[in-house]
């Protein structure tokens, strides 16, 4: 069955059966690895994109839903010769450590902050609550996104 | 230890330092510069980019995806298969069972021989045997995962039970020593230690327990394979890449370097990223099918059959005099073990250095079970082991009416207490030092349930970590020099975030002199010269070792190449120095020549060299540990019971820091995984059916953002005389100790102690 | 997960009839329980019928009354303007669980029927009751540290894992239903069963019976109210105790009106009938609010592991009464 979503801005027509999760559909048929599989359950947060500027969780969400939905995934922020605000941030607290939380991370700060563009300290951390972290970068993470926050607003010394 | 180890090592004790290989003070140790530099991490910007290729990214054409089926009981065997039904299933390219699996070598299990990393000797996948409960009974390959994961679930097995020994209370009654220790003897003993217990003025005797634990890495274990007739291709989440090589050949009955593994990033390894029966299945899924498979565990596949942290029940009994020092130090206890794996998980090995005693008994048994292969997980044995000791030592300091950092002051041995080998360098209270005074120790009430903020009672406790420096034997580099006079060091190593990458280019642009922008690390790949596995924090310290080799090499040639027309003519390798991106005098600086220069004078466009690091002889002669003073203030709520940690402080000696960045990063981690330690995590083994009954991220409890106080890291920085660079390794001391911390802590604040982890509400309620 | 039929049902009465059409057909809220479930195939519907569009509406009536349409988000309920200057017990309860992620997705429909977190429940190698009728309860003997102490068989001693639930039972919500049979109203509270004999029928619904509304009645002292979770990790993990509770003090400090109800602790949200009559007319002071507490789980039934539950959920209450009282803790 042919769905068609929209991705980064981009229309992307998919063969795949429509239980699909979408994760699975953004890394084995449209190459697009940013979103992680860490459970598949809901479990970590690794899978999370946006869709319509929502965070949602990519392993849990079959493709049936997302008909005509905009998603965007940390592909979307930016590239690495032109990273966005949020991967700017990111790479200047050094927060990735081995990386692999990471994209679930920025993508749900990104929600976080298109809604809230002055979320506070406590805010940014509630947000991240069911992002799971194992090598332990909690609190540069947590930098990263206020900082993140700071760039967006234009401003962030 | 065999005798020949025993006679080298008293031999060794009689050879002068400048003698011993690798083991005369690294004249980088003392060097500023880029070492130590909080350089900002190579891989970051393609991390965040999405673009970092993980083991199950790596596209391939043609690719099947597999999923496994896994066995229901703990020991017995298959009595009948039924995979028609899963066969028949949309996708399925095939279903493989013992029946159709392609003929295999039994894995080599780790430490059987140099490269061998089974993480158990049982044959995959060849017969109907069962050994314990999770082990893959059958793979099903498919055109995609959902395909995959579908028909899995439409393969029928029936098993005949066997008795099964799944209970460890039960399985402890039959308890015997291992043949070694890492090499170490089950049982040692100095004096009489039950006896100077009884007669000593103070004594402690306890038991405590830790439950088994799984390493859960976000990233789950996974691997793209490809056969090109028998040559044999594996994209891996692994931290032994020519270990995984070497066995995968033998079990395939191939050629080592007819294996090709590659890993250049792996999310989070923690000691659990080894050679699991998915690589082997994955590869002989793919022989069968004529297709390249990728195979990615779900989570529950991962506590099914990966292996974690064993549990332990450990009993320390300290006897002490008067004044504070030790009469007797027993340190004993059972873990649970297979009988085809070997991870006595070492919990005794703190106590052989960190403290003075009159008499020693350490004694290690394992209770074997019929139960998956467990294996390190970081800080194998000092984790738990710290836990014991150091919560011993508090309630001793308690019933001496002693601060706990003044007994330590009291017990700090002169020399290793068990092998009387001089420590290479030791600053365990500098550490308490100067770690107490930045938490703010002295404003700590010794009296339990001193402290009160509305609910919550505010404790504070210190411990102490440590973990021993290590250098692995066996590490190759290559060290390239181009035309430009740039530079790319290779080897086949590793990093999972720990920053292996930057730190080396740091360390080799440091040692060659070069700015860091002219040099380039490679690694993560079985093509690059041999290196060595990524554990027991042993990677830096042992490539520093094999690039020390390759630039003696490098500049031997170098040397060689100038010839009599260079500024250089005449002077032999210890006159010169690396300097300015090239050598240069070290008496008369004027006297200097870049890479470049001399390469082109040779008429040549490369210059490549490579060699092998000397052997450990370091290990053999000095007592070389990093050591830790971990300081924790938690809260409990006197309602609920409810642990959290609000501060922590980690005071370190590990020798020089090379990367401040990655280090702190390293240190915080370890920490943080020890809060899980002490607080959260649990792997439930239900001892009725040996069957683990968490295999989610929902039910076994990581550190969450909520969990992770304000965490502060601090260190001696002082260089080690006998490491390369300075340096021992950092990747796992930071989980030692924190339990204790933290139990101190509870004890502090509430009058309770807890001895068997994880601390929950319900133990303080 | 098993194949399955799709369909997206525009109207209640149109949901109902496509999932009567079909032998095993379940509602597709936001999937956060069940996708899980199936992809644990636990559950194996042949026939997702998508009730996601239906009515989602927040609405609150002149009686000071609110009627919410089934397919509302839970991050849509809990930050409702309504819901939390007059229901704040709700907010925080639906924020308490699980994470904004799963929050954005999960329906109100969808959390009530949510299914228990029983490991034996979850595994299908182990002996459930719930999954097989007559199979047998491996959690009985196992690890029960998170199962019930009240309202338990031996046939089951599961618990019911929604933090909302708490607060809406403790609200004397009202579940709107559609089936076959046309649209009718219960209480929540007698939606959910005991386990007793059969673990496997978890509510009262007839056969795709839909739930299309939930509606709160008015409560005059609902503003005071407040939820309290007791977990294992400072946050994103499932309840061991919770508790949900409003009060209404009289001028002369006796407990004019109460609502209590308990999470973490049977197989259903557990409304505390037994501490509210206790605590009407009494002095609102701790002796009294620790005794109705006793009252309650004067039938506790404490499993190997769950002990601690009786002397948590004990002081538990004590402590949220005490603080909806004003006294310093």
């Amino acid at each position: 069955m042919a769905v068609t979503l929209r991705v980064n801005g981009k229309e992307q027509s998919v063969e795949t059966e429509p239980d699909t999760p979408l994760l699975y559909v953004l890394r084995d048929d449209l190459a697009l690895n940013g979103a992680k599989y860490g459970c598949g359950l809901g479990q970590c947060g690794a899978c999370t994109v946006l869709v319509d500027d929502k965070p949602v969780l990519s392993c849990l969400t079959p493709l049936m839903l997302l008909e005509g939905r905009s998603i965007t995934t940390v592909e979307g922020l930016g590239t690495v010769g032109k990273p966005g605000p949020m991967q700017q941030a990111f790479i200047e607290e050094q927060a990735a450590q081995c990386g692999y939380c990471i994209p679930g991370m920025m993508m749900r700060a990104e929600a976080l902050v298109r809604r809230n563009p002055d979320a506070g300290d406590t805010e940014i951390r509630d947000a991240l609550e069911a992002n799971l972290c194992r090598c332990g970068t909690h609190s540069r993470i947590l930098k990263a996104v206020a900082r993140a926050r700071d760039l967006k607003r234009g401003g962030g010394a | 230890m065999s005798i020949i180890q025993d006679a080298v090592k008293t031999a060794v004790r009689f050879v002068p330092d400048r003698w011993l290989p690798g083991a005369s003070p690294d004249p980088l140790r003392e060097k500023h510069g880029l070492l130590g530099a909080p350089i900002s991490r190579v891989d970051g910007p393609l991390k965040v980019a999405g673009q970092a290729r993980f083991a199950a990214e790596v596209p391939m054409e043609g690719l099947a995806y597999a999923t496994l089926v896994h066995s229901t009981i703990a020991r017995g065997h298959i009595t009948s298969l039924d995979t028609s039904k899963a066969e028949a299933a949309p996708g399925v390219v095939l279903v493989m069972t013992h029946e159709n699996a392609p003929r295999m070598n039994a894995p080599a299990m780790f430490m059987s021989r140099p490269d061998a990393v089974g993480a158990s000797d049982l044959p995959v996948m060849q017969n109907r045997d069962i050994h314990w409960n999770g082990e893959p009974v059958a793979l099903v390959l498919a055109e995609t995962q959902e395909q995959a994961d579908h028909a899995a679930t439409l393969v029928k097995v029936e098993y005949e039970s066997a008795t099964a020994v799944t209970d460890f209370q039960a399985a402890k009654l039959a308890a015997h020593h291992p043949q070694s220790i890492l090499g170490e003897p089950p049982l040692f003993e100095i004096g009489d230690a039950e006896k100077e217990l009884n007669e000593a003025h103070h004594r402690v005797d306890l038991v405590f327990r830790t439950p088994r634990h799984n390493h859960n890495a976000i990233e789950l274990h996974g691997a793209t394979v490809r056969w090109d007739g028998d040559e044999l291709t594996v994209h891996d989440a692994t931290q032994m890449l020519n270990g995984t090589a070497g066995t995968l050949a033998e079990i395939f009955g191939i050629n080592p370097d007819q294996v090709h593994v590659s890993s250049p990033y792996v999310g989070g390894g923690f000691g659990g990223k080894a050679l699991w029966n998915h690589q082997i299945l994955a590869a002989a899924a793919s022989r069968l099918s004529g297709r390249p498979v990728r195979i990615v565990l779900s989570r529950e596949s991962v506590f099914r059959i990966v292996g974690g942290r064993t549990t332990t029940e450990q009993r320390v009994a300290l006897g002490a005099e008067r004044n504070g020092s030790l009469r007797a130090l027993i340190h004993t206890g059972t873990v649970a073990m297979t009988e085809h794996n070997n991870c006595p998980e070492q919990f005794t090995f703190p106590a052989r250095h960190l403290y003075a005693s009159k008499s020693f008994r350490l004694e290690q048994s394992v209770a074997d079970m019929d139960m998956m292969a467990n294996t390190f997980m970081r800080a194998p044995g000092e984790s738990v082991g710290t836990f014991a000791l150091e919560c011993a030592l508090d309630e001793l300091a308690e019933q001496m009416e002693l601060d706990p950092i003044e007994l330590r002051r009291r017990i700090e041995p002169e020399k290793d207490p068990t092998s009387n080998n001089p420590f290479s360098s030791r600053y365990l209270l500098q550490c308490f030092e100067q770690g107490g005074e930045r938490f703010g120790w002295n404003r700590r009430d010794p009296k339990p349930g001193a402290r009160r903020e509305g609910e919550w009672l505010v404790g504070l406790g210190c411990a102490t970590g440590t973990y021993p420096y290590h250098r692995m034997p066996g590490g190759s580099a290559r060290i390239r020099i181009e035309a430009d006079g740039s530079a790319v060091v290779s080897t086949a190593v590793h990093e999972m975030g720990m920053g292996t990458a930057t730190v080396q280019a740091q360390a080799a642009a440091a040692r060659l002199g070069l700015p860091l922008e002219k040099v380039r690390f490679d690694y993560g790949d079985t093509s690059l010269p041999k290196g060595v596995l990524a554990g027991g924090s042993t990677q830096t310290a042992s490539i520093s070792a094999a690039v020390i080799a390759a630039n003696d090499e490098l500049v031997k040639e170098l040397i060689r190449l100038a010839g009599n027309d260079s500024p250089l003519a005449g002077l032999g390798a210890d006159k010169l120095e690396a300097r300015d991106e090239g050598l240069a005098s070290v008496d008369e600086p004027g006297r200097h020549e870049t890479y470049a220069s001399i390469l082109a004078r040779a008429g040549r466009d490369h210059l490549e060299v490579e060699a092998a690091a000397p052997p450990p002889l370091e290990m053999m002669k000095y007592s070389m540990h990093s050591t830790a003073a971990q300081f924790a203030e938690v809260r409990v709520n006197s309602v609920t019971g409810e642990v959290r940690v609000c501060r922590m402080l980690g005071s370190f000696d590990c020798g020089r820091i090379l990367n401040a960045k990655t280090a702190t990063s390293q240190f915080r981690g370890g920490m943080i995984m020890g809060i899980g330690l002490a607080l959260t995590e649990e792997t439930l083994f239900d001892p009725r059916s040996g069957r683990i009954m968490n295999p989610s991220l929902a039910e076994y409890h990581v550190p969450v953002h909520m969990d992770v106080p304000e965490i502060e890291v601090m260190w001696t920085d002082i260089p080690d005389p006998h490491a390369p660079l300075g340096a021992r390794g950092i990747g796992e001391i930071g989980i030692t100790g924190v339990a204790a911390a933290i139990a101190n802590a509870v004890y502090n604040a509430t009058g309770r102690r807890v001895r068997d982890l994880p601390i929950t509400l319900d133990k303080l309620l | 997960m098993t194949p399955f039929q799709y369909e997206r049902a525009a109207t209640a009465p149109d949901a109902v009839r496509m999932a009567s059409n079909s032998a095993s057909a379940k509602y597709l809220g936001g999937g956060t329980n069940l996708v899980d479930l199936m992809r644990e195939t636990i559950e194996t519907p042949e026939r997702l019928v998508d009730v996601s569009g239906l009515s989602r509406t927040i609405e609150t009536r002149p009686d000071g009354s609110l009627l919410i349409g089934a397919a509302a988000t839970n991050t849509a309920l809990a930050s409702d303007l309504t819901v939390r200057r007059d229901f704040p017990l709700l907010a925080r309860a639906i924020l308490a669980g699980a994470s904004g992620q799963i929050r954005n997705m999960a329906t109100v429909g969808g959390n009530i029927l949510q299914r228990t977190r029983c490991a034996y429940f979850y595994d299908d190698a182990a002996r459930c009751n719930k999954r097989e009728p007559g199979a047998g309860c491996d959690a009985l003997d196992g690890f029960n540290r998170i199962h019930a102490i009240l309202g338990a068989s031996p046939a089951c001693v599961a618990t019911h894992p929604s933090d909302m639930c708490v607060a809406l039972v403790a609200l004397d919500a009202v579940v709107h239903l559609e089936g076959a049979n046309g649209t009718r109203r219960i209480p929540l509270a007698d939606l959910h069963r005991l386990p007793e004999g059969r673990p496997d029928i978890e509510t009262v619904l007839q056969p795709h019976e839909l739930i299309t509304a939930v509606e709160i009645p008015a409560l005059s002292f609902a503003r005071r109210s407040t939820y309290r979770k007791v977990r294992d990790r400072a946050s994103y993990a499932f309840a061991l105790v919770s508790v949900g509770a409003a009060l209404d003090l009289s001028e002369d400090g006796s407990v004019r009106d109460i609502r209590l109800a308990l999470g973490g602790v049977a197989h259903k949200p557990w409304r505390a009938l037994k501490a509210e009559d206790a605590l009407r007319g009494q002095p609102a002071t701790e002796a009294n609010f620790r005794a109705a507490a006793e009252a309650e789980l004067t039938d506790a039934a404490p499993l190997r592991d769950n002990a601690f539950k009786v002397e948590l959920a004990r002081r538990t209450i004590t402590a949220v009464l005490s603080e909806l009282k004003g006294d310093a803790a």
